[in-house]
């Protein structure tokens, strides 16, 4: 198939699964279509704690925006925010600081219309419609422009989304090209899904569920976790590191009855010096 | 989601306090361990993103509030409904969720919070299992109603950027359509079968009007100016298999002209990338094209006669002499029969043959010089038109590739003889005078053929020998042709490679100076010589100037050379004075001075340098100018031979009566004496001269000496001649009679023994 002129406004094609919706779906939610459910039935089919590791996830991203806000941080940045099921970034963050501003942003129309819809009226956060394979966008979009201080901290959230950068996307040029636009003081979010050096049986099962996503239009790719390790360039790499999802910064220690799926998925915070 | 009062606070009994204080504890803990169970059997198929302490914090007023209803007064199990709803909006949404929630009401709510004052065992079991099926009701309800809230939510939200994308693509369409009805080029879109569906205004505008346009297909707009090959691009595309192509391509236009445009098809696929459209832009280039063409012709022909010219020429026979495998070429229709053993195991073709007539003009430099450039220029127009009509095949080309000289090419001549009728077609179309306002001027040449086998020749090469050629021919006496022959080139003196030699000549002193001795008619006394200048060529011997004078002022070598020349004639004539200390005449020297040499700025101010250096007086030298480069020459071009009179220097009229020349110019012209061509006086070298010719002779000399000029004749050869010239009045005389050009001491002794 031929590229897409950039001149050529985005078309909307509700019969290809879109990794918002199939998202959604594993966090129980009814905001998707029969061909997501079939999507991700089939994710499922290959792992079944995918719900489990879709929680962990939303989870480490709110014990992340809390550990942003008790920094004093009151600007959020969340690219590949999808479709805000619940307990999304704002909720959290306007729950500690009602005053703080938060910028979503997602390159699938759909899930934007949606945000668009629930963060009516919502003076504090808003959704922008950019791609993050062209990060430039993402910063000059006038709703970013218009809710965030580039000046000031901002913590910028990559939440399961880098894994969807192919190497071609240049997704450390990308993590790069955001990380010069941030002020000092500035935190990064990352959740990735990783390949694991332990279980290869495991992973086995991950790439199957990957390969799933090879139908959407945008493919799942694994890094091991040095690669996700190489995206905090430039920032101090807080404690405990690049580690599994359930593993930072617990509020309680995690128990054993985690489902190994849900280790797969590493995640990192780090702070701009 | 607020609880209740604990009905345990304080009895309607008035029990007193501290005993009630701590029941309700007791019954706060027993409650707290009732939402830690269910937490603990609920948290694992949540999708919530709370903590499990979280979590249990948040069932804590829902257990409180079934704890409520189950111990109410007036016992209502719809108050159980809510709690169903809370479950759904934290996030219980998993159908496994359900059974965890009930099975933990189920087993210990009535353990934990049962039966009381009050509320007997039995009663206490029905209302729990009455308050399941509420939650139940109540989980099922918010449940159906969340999903259909986002079910519409999230259709809406499609529906939005359906409408969004729509939106931008009508605007989007918008602006193309603009740019396609206003753009300047021209733009097409066709289907894969070739039928016009859209045309803008620029390529309306540049065919003539839309339905003449829709009236063909693609594939059907053919132009015969077109090469062979753009179709081929076009099925390329429709099938696929290529993208784009870029063509410069001729179109007929609805008026009958042509339409010459740069032309870029580009294939239009379908979101499956199966082909769908072409796509063409059409660019018009037709006056850029003429432009070119125009220009093209221009460095290609020559602009006096429309032939191509020595560019076009050599670029043709590049071709010709590049194309050796006997195929392509322009073909002269025989080819193929002459041709045709190059089927599978026939012998191998022989080399294909080239053919070139080198044409110079016999004569051609005197009927320019006589009758002037315009009439010189008419007379090549009415040769090259002669020369088109001697082509018989597309193959022959003729160009003019010099002053007078043209050279037919034949690309690919079935043999030796085709070219020589060539060569013969030409000397017949030459035949005949050019009549040219009343005048006949015959014109005649001389034609060099080179004929032979391509490959191992290059063009140059080729030219030369036909020159060289063309030179034999003209050595032969003129109107005629001859063959290239490898030997005799070796040996000819090409005009080439003397024109080349000049230079160094001049610096090596390979040129001399001779000089033939003037007699004065009336004594027989030598009076002077005239100096003519010899080429010691290391190859080719002495060359006369006839050889190299007329090359040397082509390149302009004339200049150094005749200054050259008059250095040292005149230190020569200087030498002679001082040697005799004659009483008598002294000695007189003359010097050829060439058009070119007349025509250059520092002319006037060399001949002084020369006798201010040589010491010798004006009066003994004599410059001998033709007749021909005076004719027309106006005031200002005079103006340096006058100078050079004024300084006492005699000038001679050389070849008079060559040149059809202006009698009444001699009235002005700075002239002392005229030199009588030697066609004069041919009739009178016996005893019995040519009666027309005496009268003729004799009118020259009297009215020579009506205009004080003296009367030299050439070519004196014998002693009847010199009887009559004297007869006749003439002054001096020069010729073989009296002796050839030699070297300077001959005069000397020539001289001596007149004096004595």
């Amino acid at each position: 198939m031929t590229d897409r002129p950039s001149w050529a406004p985005p078309g909307i094609d509700i019969n290809v699964p879109s990794v918002s919706r199939v998202y959604d779906y594993f966090l129980g939610g009814s905001h998707n279509f029969e061909v997501d459910r079939e999507a991700a039935r089939h994710v499922l089919k290959a792992v079944p704690a995918m719900p489990k590791v879709g929680q962990a996830n939303r989870a480490m991203m709110r014990r992340a925006v809390r550990y942003a806000a008790g920094r004093g941080i009151d600007q959020f940045l969340d690219i590949g925010s999808g479709i805000p099921t619940f307990g999304n970034v704002h909720e959290v963050v306007h729950a500690l600081n009602p005053e703080a501003n938060v910028v979503y942003v997602d390159n699938d129309p759909v899930a934007v219309e949606h945000s668009r819809a629930v963060l009516e009226g919502n003076a504090h956060a808003t959704i922008a419609a950019a791609d993050l394979r062209d990060p430039q966008s993402v910063l000059d979009h006038p709703e970013t422009r218009r809710l965030l201080d580039f000046d000031r901290p901002v913590a910028l959230l990559l939440v399961a989304v880098l894994h969807f950068l192919s190497d071609e996307d240049d997704a450390h040029g990308v993590v790069a090209t955001l990380r010069d636009a941030l002020a000092p003081g500035s935190v990064l979010v990352i959740t990735h899904a990783t390949v694991t050096p332990h279980d290869r049986s495991l992973d086995d099962d991950v790439h199957r569920g990957a390969a799933v996503y090879q139908r959407t239009r945008t493919p799942l790719i694994l890094r091991p976790v040095p690669e996700v390790e190489r995206f905090f360039t430039g920032f101090e790499l807080l404690q405990p590191g690049v580690v599994p999802m359930p593993h930072w910064r617990p509020d309680t220690p995690p128990g054993d009855d985690i489902d190994p799926a849900v280790l797969t998925g590493f995640a990192g915070v780090g702070l701009k010096a | 989601m607020t609880a209740r009062p604990a009905p345990s606070g304080r009895g309607p009994d008035g029990t007193p306090v501290v005993r009630a204080t701590g029941r309700a504890a007791a019954a706060e803990d027993s409650l707290a361990r009732f939402a830690a169970i269910w937490s603990r059997a609920i948290y694992p198929v949540t999708a919530t993103s709370m903590t499990r302490a979280e979590f249990e914090a948040h069932l804590l007023p829902l257990a409180r509030s079934l704890r409520d209803s189950l111990h109410a007064t007036r016992f209502d199990p719809r108050d159980a409904v809510p709690v169903g709803t809370a479950l759904v909006a934290a996030h219980c949404t998993d159908p496994e969720a359900l059974p965890s929630i009930l099975g933990v009401i189920d087993a210990y709510m009535v353990l934990y919070c049962g039966p009381g004052p009050g509320l007997a065992a039995d009663e206490c079991r029905v209302r729990c299992s009455r308050l399941q099926h509420a939650v139940a009701v109540g989980f099922s309800q918010a449940l159906r109603e969340r999903t259909l809230r986002e079910q519409e939510s999230i259709s809406r939200a499609a529906l939005n950027a359906k409408t969004e994308a729509e939106i931008a693509l009508a605007a989007s369409e918008a602006r193309f359509r603009a740019v396609f009805e206003t753009a300047g080029i021209g733009i097409g879109i066709a289907d894969l079968d070739g039928t016009v569906l859209e045309v803008n205004d620029a390529l309306t505008g540049m065919l003539g009007n839309e339905s003449y346009i829709r009236q063909r297909r693609v594939g059907e707009w053919t132009h015969p100016d077109n090469a062979p090959g753009t179709d081929h691009l076009n099925r390329e595309l429709v099938r696929g298999e290529r993208d784009h192509y870029h063509v410069e391509k001729a179109f007929p236009r609805s008026d009958g002209t042509v339409l010459w445009a740069d032309v870029q098809v580009s294939l239009l696929r379908d979101t499956a990338g199966r082909p769908r459209y072409q796509l063409a832009l059409l660019e018009d280039v037709t006056e850029r094209r003429r432009l070119l063409e125009r220009l093209r012709h221009q460095a290609t022909h020559d602009a006096l006669t429309g032939l191509p010219n020595r560019a076009l020429f050599f670029e043709r026979l590049d071709q010709a002499l590049a194309e050796n495998t006997g195929a392509g070429g322009t073909g002269s229709g025989n080819k193929a029969s002459r041709k045709g053993g190059t089927g599978p195991g026939g012998a191998a073709p022989a080399p294909r043959q080239i053919g070139v007539c080198y044409l110079d003009l016999d004569g051609f430099k005197a009927v320019n010089d006589s009758l002037g450039h315009a009439v010189g220029d008419r007379l090549l127009v009415a040769v090259a038109d002669r020369l088109r009509g001697c082509l018989t095949t597309p193959d022959q080309l003729v160009a003019r590739v010099g002053g007078d000289e043209f050279v037919a090419l034949y690309a690919d001549p079935p043999d030796l003889r085709a070219v020589t009728e060539l060569a013969a077609r030409i000397l017949t179309a030459l035949s005949a005078p050019v009549l040219l306002d009343d005048r006949q001027l015959p014109v005649h040449g001389s034609i060099g053929i080179v004929h032979g086998p391509v490959g191992g020749r290059g063009a140059e090469d080729v030219l030369r020998s036909a020159d060289i050629t063309m030179y034999r021919a003209k050595e032969r006496g003129g109107n005629r042709y001859e063959v290239a022959d490898p030997a005799a080139d070796a040996r000819a003196i090409t005009r080439h490679g003397l024109t080349n030699q000049l230079p160094s000549a001049l610096r090596h002193d390979e040129f001399f100076v001779e000089y033939q001795p003037l007699i004065g008619l009336e004594d027989n006394a030598v009076l002077g010589a005239e100096a003519l200048v010899r080429w010691s060529h290391p190859v080719h011997g002495v060359l006369g100037p006839d050889q190299f004078i007329p090359l040397a002022e082509s390149t302009g070598q004339i200049v150094p050379l005749g200054r050259w020349v008059l250095e040292q004639a005149a230190q020569q004539a200087q030498d002679w004075r001082q040697d005799l200390q004659c009483a008598g005449r002294p000695p007189r020297i003359n010097v050829n001075l060439s058009p070119v040499q007349l025509g250059h700025p520092d002319l006037v101010a060399e001949v002084a340098a020369v006798l201010d250096e040589t010491g010798l007086e004006p009066t003994a030298l004599c410059l001998e100018v033709t007749e021909s480069a005076l004719i027309g020459a106006d005031e200002d071009a005079l103006k340096p031979l006058r100078r050079i009179a004024d300084l006492g220097v005699a000038i001679a009229l050389d070849d008079f009566g060559t040149g059809y020349s202006n009698l009444s110019s001699l009235r002005w012209l700075p002239v002392s004496v005229l030199k009588l061509d030697r066609s004069f006086t041919r009739g009178m070298r016996q005893p019995q001269p040519d009666p027309v010719e005496v009268k003729i002779v004799e009118g020259i000399v009297s009215l020579a000496h009506d205009l004080n000029l003296t009367v030299t004749v050439e070519g004196v050869e014998t002693r009847a001649q010199a009887e009559h010239l004297r007869a006749l009045g003439c002054d001096t005389a020069q010729g073989w009679y009296y002796g050839k050009a030699g070297p300077a001491d001959q005069l000397h002794k020539l001289s001596l023994a007149d004096a004595g």
